[in-house]
């Protein structure tokens, strides 16, 4: 391991960085701090222009709501004793962004990392860009705005020093924190610039000097340690559970255990008789559509949680289940299957599918079956409120700090100027907390006791009932081969309730961001080709879990091309290969997929090159080809998304009584330029795990409406003994920097579980269609 | 009212008997290294140590702990082995969102106490209680045996 910069190097009174971010006035005292270029602050109107997305701009950064903001007033400040302090204005969530996001400002800045200090901002994108921290696109979109955000204020401090020494100012040249006149050897620190530098112009964007690759100091090195690192292992890190307020109350709610179902009658009584309980209050039911409201329900207020823990127990609720009180798991997967079986919408087509069946020497043809998934952030979600002369402030564990921050003025009729969101650590996310469901109670909780500090807490058993669900899908494939073994005919129908049911009424269709994860722009070269989408009616509110429908259909699709391969008998990886075919680069628009990530179809063409040198990447890491022992098999999986290429190898060991161990799982990855590899590897890594951990354990499940797992010991996560042994990642070197990035933190989770069923396959000769593996492979 | 002896100090708490430590420690002491991740024992995220060993707060009673020594992760660092064991964590970089690891490093700190050269199967043993969402084990398996000085498989 590379020797890492840690702050723990740095005095103690920095050492603790966002912990007080609850105590403090943060973000809104900053041009009143005393960090100096900070002071001149006022007009941001370069900020504005830059928010708003022009017509021929709908792409990246671009088409996301406000946009991208490079103002280096806005994301910097340097106080007198020379400290940086660098905003970033996207959640952290376990992917490293307020490490690597500041590092990125602070490489350009020729800024000593040592002395950079990171401050959280709140939700505010007309001044910080876009805030919504998922789609695995933080780097992606920000790399350059930061980069020209530290080159402005590194201009800014030469031009400084320029003029103070009465020198060109290109005979000066910043360098880890000081700015140096070679000529006649003079230098001056960044404190010692930052009041003058603060009174110059920001320097316009086309005059931004911006590094060569070979001049970073941080960026794509990896020697950077975690920002937050320091206060994570000492218990100080600040998550939004952990929130604490002046005469603070604390609250759970007991929400309708059907989706759509609210509280007929309840009985207070016993609950108000456990000590701490203060209060007990009904919380309003919405109709559909779920979008992002409360559930409705009944919260107890007390004293402490565990108090209103008890409390809640002892409530004596009705409840009214309404239209979704059969949703059952069983039958509903019947259902899908039954769908599946019949044609659907057709979303792509190609030549003649049902002709070149006909013709094809041999037809193979699958049903795969994914089921519901909650996200399971270790910390469940939590937000505190209070409403001091009319104004709101939030603290919350949010990826959505300008969604949360609507919300909260929607709900509490309030303008907007009078909510503020402080984001504080997420303890995980995953998509469950781009929701700010949880974030509304709050307000509503903290204005019913009269703008009193409510914390919210979700137990487990609230998380995994209540999410917003990972959805469930029947995956039908029919395909031909013709008599050397070629694919002639490719047949997908893929059925799953969608996301937009969540936000729409009757939204019985998968939408194009569902399609465009792996479904619709599979590119392989199949000459006839059909994509049918037949409906499916949603029971409960369907969400967004890291890498999202890439799951199911990457299942599918992955096991079937081995399935195929096995039918064809050849080899998986070489059959694989033929199916990517010749490097080309493909216009995801020719596949149907008018949607790309939201990014540009030129700039991020679907290059099956790429997709090649991952998958023979990983295939010579793992020692593909090799013979192994009995019981051992090796399985592969390739799959794009979040425009990045991934390519897995999975080594399984299955006992002869089918127990399923993981030796190894190599990863092999071309996201383009990396940015923070350090972190890149930990994300690939833990992707693994996620997906290791859905393939095997993964499933929430409904009875009666509601959902039968109440916690860990009934929707199982992977722990230790049965993880993988070892996960070798494989990062596919890049030295160019102006390529475009590829997203990080979902597109390893996806390969995962076709890899591994295709390994046990490869090992026992038993295919698994169905998921979680759970005891499918048990011989007794 | 009663007297709970947390990281060397006595703390007083006035709250019913059958409260579980970790309400105590996060809402009532502000000790909020100390986390919640399941309330039935399954996560390992509220780990603390009691007389030394290894106890998870959420299903802790604190009538049950009285007169004993509490340590929880914002005193861990007094320990040299859990100092180690912080270092290792920072060195290999194990965090991700963090928030099981206050869990991880107790469980950690309190194996490498009772035995300083764990073995995988060891490791397994005393860790597979803790659960981590973000999927550090292959790290935390690594910083552990950093930690105990040896970074090669004991197993």
């Amino acid at each position: 391991m590379n020797k890492t910069i840690d702050h723990a190097e740095l005095t103690a009174e920095n050492e603790i960085s966002i912990v007080n971010i609850s105590r403090r006035g943060f973000l809104k005292d900053f041009a009143l701090s005393g960090f100096v270029l900070a002071a001149g602050l006022p007009a941001l109107t370069w900020a504005d222009e830059t928010a708003t997305p022009t017509a021929q701009d709908k792409y990246g950064a671009d088409a996301m709501p406000h946009g991208w903001v490079d103002n280096p007033l806005v994301f910097v400040a340097i106080a007198d004793d020379g400290t940086v302090t660098i905003i970033c204005h996207r959640s952290e969530m376990g992917q490293g962004v307020r490490t690597s996001l500041p590092m990125v400002v602070a490489d350009e800045l020729e800024a000593n990392w040592l002395h950079v200090k990171v401050e959280q901002a709140p939700g505010n994108e007309v001044r910080f860009g876009n805030q919504d921290t998922d789609g695995s696109r933080s780097m992606r979109h920000f790399f350059m705005p930061m980069r020209r955000v530290g080159a402005a204020a590194r201009q800014m401090l030469e031009s400084a020093a320029a003029a103070q020494w009465q020198v060109p100012v290109h005979e000066v040249h910043a360098e880890l924190h000081r700015v140096i006149h070679p000529a006649t050897g003079r230098s001056l620190g960044y404190g010692d610039l930052a009041q003058a530098a603060a009174k110059l112009p920001v320097p316009a964007r086309e005059s931004l000097r911006l590094k060569t690759p070979a001049d970073f100091r941080y960026i794509g090195k990896g020697q950077v340690g975690i920002y937050d690192g320091r206060d994570i292992v000492r218990g100080l890190g600040q998550y939004g559970i952990d929130t604490r307020l002046k005469d603070m109350l604390y609250a759970v709610v007991a929400r309708p255990p059907v989706f759509g179902g609210k509280v007929a009658s309840y009985d207070a009584k016993d609950a108000l008789k456990v000590p701490g309980v203060i209060k007990v209050i009904e919380l309003p039911s919405s109709p559909p559509p779920a979008e992002f409201n409360p559930l409705g329900g009944v919260a107890v207020i007390a004293s402490n949680t565990w108090a209103a823990i008890q409390g809640r127990k002892a409530l004596k609720i009705e409840w009214n289940k309404g239209p979704h009180g059969n949703y059952d798991s069983v039958v509903y997967k019947t259902e899908l299957e039954a769908a599946a079986r019949k044609p659907g919408k057709v979303v792509r087509n190609e030549s003649d599918v049902e002709a070149a069946l006909k013709t094809a020497a041999k037809r193979v043809e699958a049903e795969y079956y994914a089921p519901h998934l909650a996200q399971a952030p270790m910390e469940p979600p939590a937000a505190t409120a209070r409403i001091v002369n009319g104004h709101c402030e939030i603290w919350a564990c949010t990826q959505a700090p300008q969604l949360s921050h609507d919300q909260v003025a929607k709900w509490l009729k309030l303008p907007a100027e009078k909510v503020t969101v402080h984001v504080t650590l997420l303890g995980g996310g995953f998509g469950r907390k781009s929701k700010p469901d949880y974030v509304i109670e709050a307000a509503l909780l903290s204005k019913a006791m009269h703008g009193k500090p409510v914390k919210v807490t979700w137990t487990r058993e609230d998380d995994l009932h209540h999410s917003y669900f990972h959805t469930v899908s029947v995956e039908r494939l029919e395909a031909g081969l013709d008599d050397q073994g070629k694919p002639i005919a490719w047949l997908h129908r893929t059925v799953a309730p969608t996301i937009s049911s969540t936000f729409g009424p009757d939204s019985k269709h998968q939408m194009p961001v569902e399609l465009g994860m792996g479904v619709i722009n599979v590119p392989y070269a199949i000459a006839n080709l059909r994509i049918e989408n037949p409906e499916a009616e949603a029971h409960t509110r369907i969400g967004w879990f890291r890498s999202v429908s890439n799951i199911p259909h990457a299942f599918a699709i992955q096991s079937f091309v081995a399935e195929l391969a096995a039918a064809a008998g050849r080899d998986h990886k070489d059959f694989l290969l033929e199916l990517i075919g010749l490097p080309r680069r493909i216009d995801p628009r020719t596949l149907g997929d008018n949607w790309n990530h939201g990014e540009s179809p030129e700039l991020y063409p679907i290059d099956t090159g790429r997709l090649r040198l991952v998958t023979e990447t990983v295939a010579d890491k793992a020692g593909w080809g090799l013979e192994l022992p009995k019981g051992r098999g090796l399985g592969i999986a390739a799959h794009y998304s979040f425009v990045t290429y991934i390519a897995v190898v999975v080594e399984v060991a299955v006992s002869e009584d089918g127990i399923l161990s993981i030796p190894c799982i190599d990863v092999a990855v071309d996201c383009g330029p990396q940015v923070n590899p350090e972190r890149i590897r930990s994300q690939i890594e833990g992707a693994c795990i996620m997906g290791v951990s859905l393939a095997t354990l993964g499933e929430i499940s409904f009875k009666d409406g509601a959902v039968v797992q109440d916690n860990f010991h009934q929707y199982q996560l992977t722990r230790m003994d049965d993880a993988p042994r070892e996960i070798r990642v494989h990062l596919l070197p890049t030295t160019e920097f102006d390529t475009p990035l590829g997203g990080v933190g979902e597109p390893a989770v996806p390969p995962i579980a076709p890899a591994l069923c295709n390994a046990i396959f490869a090992a026992t000769g038993q295919r698994i269609r169905q998921l979680p593996i759970r005891e499918q492979l048990r011989k007794n | 009212m009663t007297t709970l002896t947390i990281n060397g100090k006595p703390r007083q708490i006035d709250l019913p008997e059958d409260t579980p430590l970790l309400w105590a420690l996060r809402d009532h002491l502000g000790l909020t290294g100390t986390k919640f991740g399941c309330g039935m024992s399954l996560c390992g995220a509220c780990t603390v140590h009691v007389d030394g060993e290894p106890t998870r707060a959420c299903v802790t009673p604190v009538s049950s702990v009285v007169g004993k020594n509490i340590v929880t992760i914002e005193a861990i660092d007094q320990d040299a082995i859990g100092q180690k064991v912080q270092d290792a964590w920072l060195a290999l970089g194990v965090p991700q969102c963090g928030y099981c690891q206050s869990g991880q490093i107790m469980a950690a700190t309190a194996l490498l106490q009772h035995n300083p050269n764990p073995s995988d199967a060891d490791i397994d043993k005393a860790m597979s209680g803790n659960i981590c969402r973000c999927g550090t084990y292959q790290r935390i398996r690594a910083a552990i045996k950093q930690a105990a000085g040896s970074k090669e498989s004991n197993s």
